[in-house]
Parts: C-alpha cells; sequence; structure tokens
C-alpha cells in the first residue's frame, strides 16, 4: 500500500518560496536578472518567485520567462504517451543576463540538461543558477541545484507530487513511498 | 513525467499512426492534436536560432514525383527546424526516369536506413501504396486528385487562427475542385471539425457526388460569396486538364474570378484562402490576393508549423514499429 507523507503544506511552501526569493537577491542582486520557469509548475514557481522578489526590492521589475522542454527530450522515440508540447517564451534578450531556472522537482536532471540546451538556443546568458522546490535526490547526469527549497531523499519506489494553487488550487509537496509513476 | 502529478491527470493525447495519408482516415480528435501541435511549433520559426532537436538522428526523404516549390520548401524547412536529415529526391535526374517503380525506389532508400518519407505524386492513392508497403512513416505531401493532407490541415490552422474555431464556419471551397487534392483534403479536415462546407465552381469542375457529404452546391460565385465566412479559392489547374472543362481562362475570370467588386458587394467581410500557385487574374484578382483579407501568406506560414507538428507526432509515435532502446528505463519515468 501507498504511504504518503506531507513534507509541505500551504503556509510551509510560501514560507519556503519567501526564504528562496531572498537567497535569489543575496547571491544574484536583481540588476539583469530573470526567472525562467520549467513548464508547467515550475513556471507558476517561477512567476511566485519573481513577485516575492519585487517585494524584498520594490524598485525592481523580473522578467519572466517559460520553457518547455519537450523538444529537447533524448526519449522521443521511447516515450508512450504522447505530450502536449507547451509554450515557449523568453521575454528578454539573455546575453549578459543571470538566469534563474525554476523547477518544483529535481530528480535525474535530464530535464535540467535539456533546459540548459534549449536556453542556449536563445542567447548566452551570464550564468545561470537552477532553483527547485524540492530535491529529491537520484541524479543520473552531473546536475547540482543552487538553491533549494527542501532536500528529501527517495527510493526508485517514491514519486514526490507537487500541487501549486494556480493549477491545482492549493499549495502541498507529498511523498508518496511505494507508488512510482 | 513523474513528478509533474499532483494535479488532474488528462486524458492520453491520441497517436496519429504510422502515416499520414489523408484526413479521410483521421478523427477530429487526431486533427485537433495536430492543430495544437502546431501553436508552439510556431514560435520556433520566430527564434534567432530556428532549430529543436527533437527529430535529430531522424532521416527522412523528400520524394517528389510532380513540380513544387512551396510544399517541398515548406517540408524541407520544418524538416531541418526539427533537426532531421533530410535528402531531396525529385523524378527528373534520378532513376525514376529510368523507369524504377516506385516501391523498387522506396525499398531502395529504406536499405539505406532511412526513417520517413514525403511523398508527392500524380496518381491517387500513391502514398497510401508505399504506407503498406514500407516500413518507414509517410507523409503524403499531395497525391493525385486525392489529398493533400498537410495543405488542408495549414488551412484550419489559418482559418482557426483567424476565427477562434472551426466549428460552425461557412467556408465556400471555389473552381476547380474536380482536379483538387486540396479540396479534397479542406472538405474532410472541415466537415469533421464541424464546419459548413460549400462547393461554387462551373458545372464541369464540381463532382456532385459531394452532395451526399451535405456539402452544399452553390453555382454562383456571388451567392457562394454572399454566403460564406470564408473562400478557398483553388488554383485552376491547367495542368491537369483535358479541353473542354471551360471556354477560355477570361471567361472563367468574368463568371467565376474572385474579384474586389464582387467581395464589395458581400454583406460581410470574408477571409480568403488560396493554396497558391496563383493565376492572377484567373480565379483570383490580384487586389483581392494583396488586400487585407487575404490570409494566403499566413497560411504559408503555418505550413511550416503544422509539417513540423506531423512529422513529430509521427516520429514520436508508432509504437508497433518501434521498439523502445535497450536498457531504456519503462515509460513515463525517463524524466524527472
Amino acid at each position: 500500500m501507498p504511504s504518503v507523507t506531507r513534507l509541505l503544506d500551504g503556509p510551509a511552501v510560501t514560507q519556503t518560496l519567501v526564504r528562496m526569493a531572498g537567497e535569489v537577491v543575496e547571491r544574484c542582486g536583481t540588476e539583469g536578472l530573470v526567472l525562467v520557469g520549467i513548464q508547467r509548475r515550475g513556471v507558476e514557481l517561477a512567476n511566485r518567485l519573481a513577485r516575492l522578489i519585487e517585494q524584498v526590492e520594490p524598485s525592481s521589475n523580473i522578467p519572466l520567462g517559460k520553457l518547455d522542454i519537450t523538444l529537447y527530450r533524448d526519449d522521443l522515440s521511447t516515450i508512450g504517451p504522447r505530450p502536449r508540447v507547451g509554450e515557449t517564451s523568453i521575454p528578454v534578450e539573455l546575453e549578459g543576463r543571470t538566469v534563474v531556472l525554476v523547477d518544483d522537482v529535481l530528480y535525474t536532471g535530464r530535464t535540467v540538461r535539456a533546459a540548459l540546451d534549449e536556453l542556449a538556443d536563445f542567447g548566452r546568458p551570464r550564468r545561470i543558477l537552477l532553483a527547485v522546490l524540492v530535491d529529491r535526490g537520484g541524479r543520473e547526469l552531473p546536475v547540482q541545484p543552487d538553491l533549494v527549497g527542501i532536500s528529501v531523499a527517495t527510493t526508485l519506489d517514491d514519486r514526490v507530487d507537487v500541487a501549486v494553487r494556480e493549477l491545482d488550487g492549493k499549495d502541498l509537496v507529498e511523498l508518496v513511498s511505494g507508488a512510482p509513476l | 513525467m513523474s513528478q509533474r502529478a499532483g494535479g488532474p491527470v488528462g486524458p492520453q493525447p491520441p497517436a496519429l499512426g504510422k502515416d499520414l495519408v489523408g484526413l479521410e482516415e483521421l478523427s477530429a480528435e487526431q486533427i485537433r492534436l495536430i492543430l495544437d501541435t502546431a501553436e508552439p511549433f510556431k514560435e520556433v520559426s520566430e527564434r534567432a536560432i530556428k532549430k529543436v532537436p527533437a527529430l535529430r538522428g531522424k532521416t527522412i526523404v523528400n520524394l517528389f514525383f510532380e513540380a513544387s516549390t512551396r510544399t517541398r520548401i515548406s517540408f524541407e524547412f520544418a524538416e531541418k527546424r526539427l533537426s532531421a536529415d533530410t535528402v531531396n529526391v525529385s523524378s527528373s535526374g534520378s532513376s525514376v526516369s529510368k523507369g524504377e517503380t516506385l516501391v523498387d525506389t522506396a525499398r531502395n532508400l529504406e536499405a539505406m536506413r532511412i526513417d520517413m518519407v514525403v511523398i508527392r505524386h500524380p496518381s491517387s492513392g500513391a502514398a497510401q501504396f508505399l504506407a503498406s508497403r514500407i516500413r518507414s512513416n509517410v507523409i503524403n505531401a499531395g497525391d493525385g486528385k486525392h489529398e493533400h493532407p498537410t495543405q488542408g490541415l495549414l488551412d484550419l490552422l489559418t482559418l482557426r487562427d483567424k476565427f477562434g474555431r472551426i466549428e460552425g464556419l461557412k467556408v465556400a471551397i471555389c473552381g476547380d475542385v474536380l482536379h483538387s487534392r486540396v479540396a479534397r483534403s479542406n472538405l474532410w479536415g472541415l466537415l469533421k471539425l464541424g464546419a459548413q462546407v460549400a462547393f461554387c465552381g462551373p458545372a464541369t469542375l464540381i463532382p456532385r457526388e459531394f452532395a451526399q457529404l451535405g456539402v452544399h452546391m452553390i453555382p454562383r460565385i456571388e451567392d457562394a460569396i454572399a454566403w460564406a465566412d470564408a473562400l478557398n479559392v483553388l488554383r485552376l489547374q491547367l495542368e491537369r486538364m483535358e479541353a473542354g472543362f471551360i471556354p477560355s481562362l477570361r471567361e472563367y475570370n468574368r463568371v467565376f474570378g474572385v474579384t474586389r467588386d464582387r467581395l464589395q458587394r458581400a454583406p460581410k467581410e470574408l477571409v480568403i484562402l488560396h493554396p497558391g500557385p496563383m493565376n492572377r487574374g484567373v480565379e483570383i484578382d490580384s487586389d483581392v490576393a494583396d488586400g487585407p483579407h487575404s490570409v494566403i501568406l499566413p497560411q504559408v506560414t503555418n505550413g511550416v508549423a503544422v509539417r513540423m507538428a506531423v512529422l513529430y507526432l509521427l516520429a514520436g509515435g508508432g509504437p508497433e514499429w518501434r521498439s523502445p532502446a535497450p536498457g531504456s528505463r519503462p515509460q513515463g519515468t525517463a524524466d524527472e
């Protein structure tokens, strides 16, 4: 039987994002900063981080990009369900900017690999940082996050479910054991 | 996407199967999947680097047994923007001119380990014939008078861009329906997505049997213009006509030509499509073709996006023809 452990509830998600927003400002400032969310929940999280950063630095206006990495995946011939390709939009030139790439969960690192490839096709940022709400370990590529909401040790049989209120009606992070997708 | 749970899991999008031979064989859901998939591909063509790696390592042969500029170049751009490797074969300058059969040509290409064939052929049914005989994906780029599915799809996408919907639209397909694969693909696509379709043209060029499918037959162009939300003006296919279909090009223009005068008398503004290449001054006048209601160039832009979507969906589908790579993880877990 799968067992469910609540890792973050609604207020804890907000608290975590507030802390991460502070860390972004501390590490990068807001000059030339652009947040890029990975579709779909990364986009909502990036949007929220951007608004929180603007509260920390009221004079700032943080541009927000969206990345759908479907076309950059390395497993097109082997995936079963054909995913709908989502929107990609990078509203500013990346040349010389600091990009904070935002996703909900970091696991194998393959999505991040694809996202880095895709970003490179839009220009050459000064640097790219990776911010994730949950780092669940299990990397298959040499990818590390720079900003982490929470870290949790997991096995192959676990699943980490992230809900965000914009898409799911509530903020929630749960660890589901014994129920891999 | 094992970590994207938490939200409602949508229904799995339908597969396209191995080939795209015509819109007649597709369901409304499959047509919508292609149109929806084409949307994000529009953006790829607007980037500074117009390329994504989705079809990297795939080899595609464009097998053109008939003259084509727009379709061939559009397919080639679509393939290259998806990072596929492409080879163009035309009937002149290849072994086809030495009498090699279609199947032999295709089998020889397949022996070189290709993944997809895009075929344009003067014979109706050539694409289906090939599709059932080779393992590669086959995409029909126009076969005789049968279908030209990617043209039908790009017309649907252009109409949807303009009106926001296809359902309930009134579309008049005007001119040489008899010789037109574009008309047939449009007809199937429009009917499946819930549009109303009318044919308008000289009686010699309008197959009456289509009335059984619910197509309105409107003999006069003035009446078609009064009825329709959009006109798809077909090219008069002079090269396919034996003598006797129309008295003269000048008379055709006088009776059936889409002219500014005729459009100005319409009760509402019409959207004008044309699959190209245009016979200016015959089926369409220049001031209409270049006018504000013409979406002829957006059609061409959408053509690349639609073809990218078809190539992408066919490459990702067809599990009965492709076994997973050894050592690959089970479905849905290969990603974060």
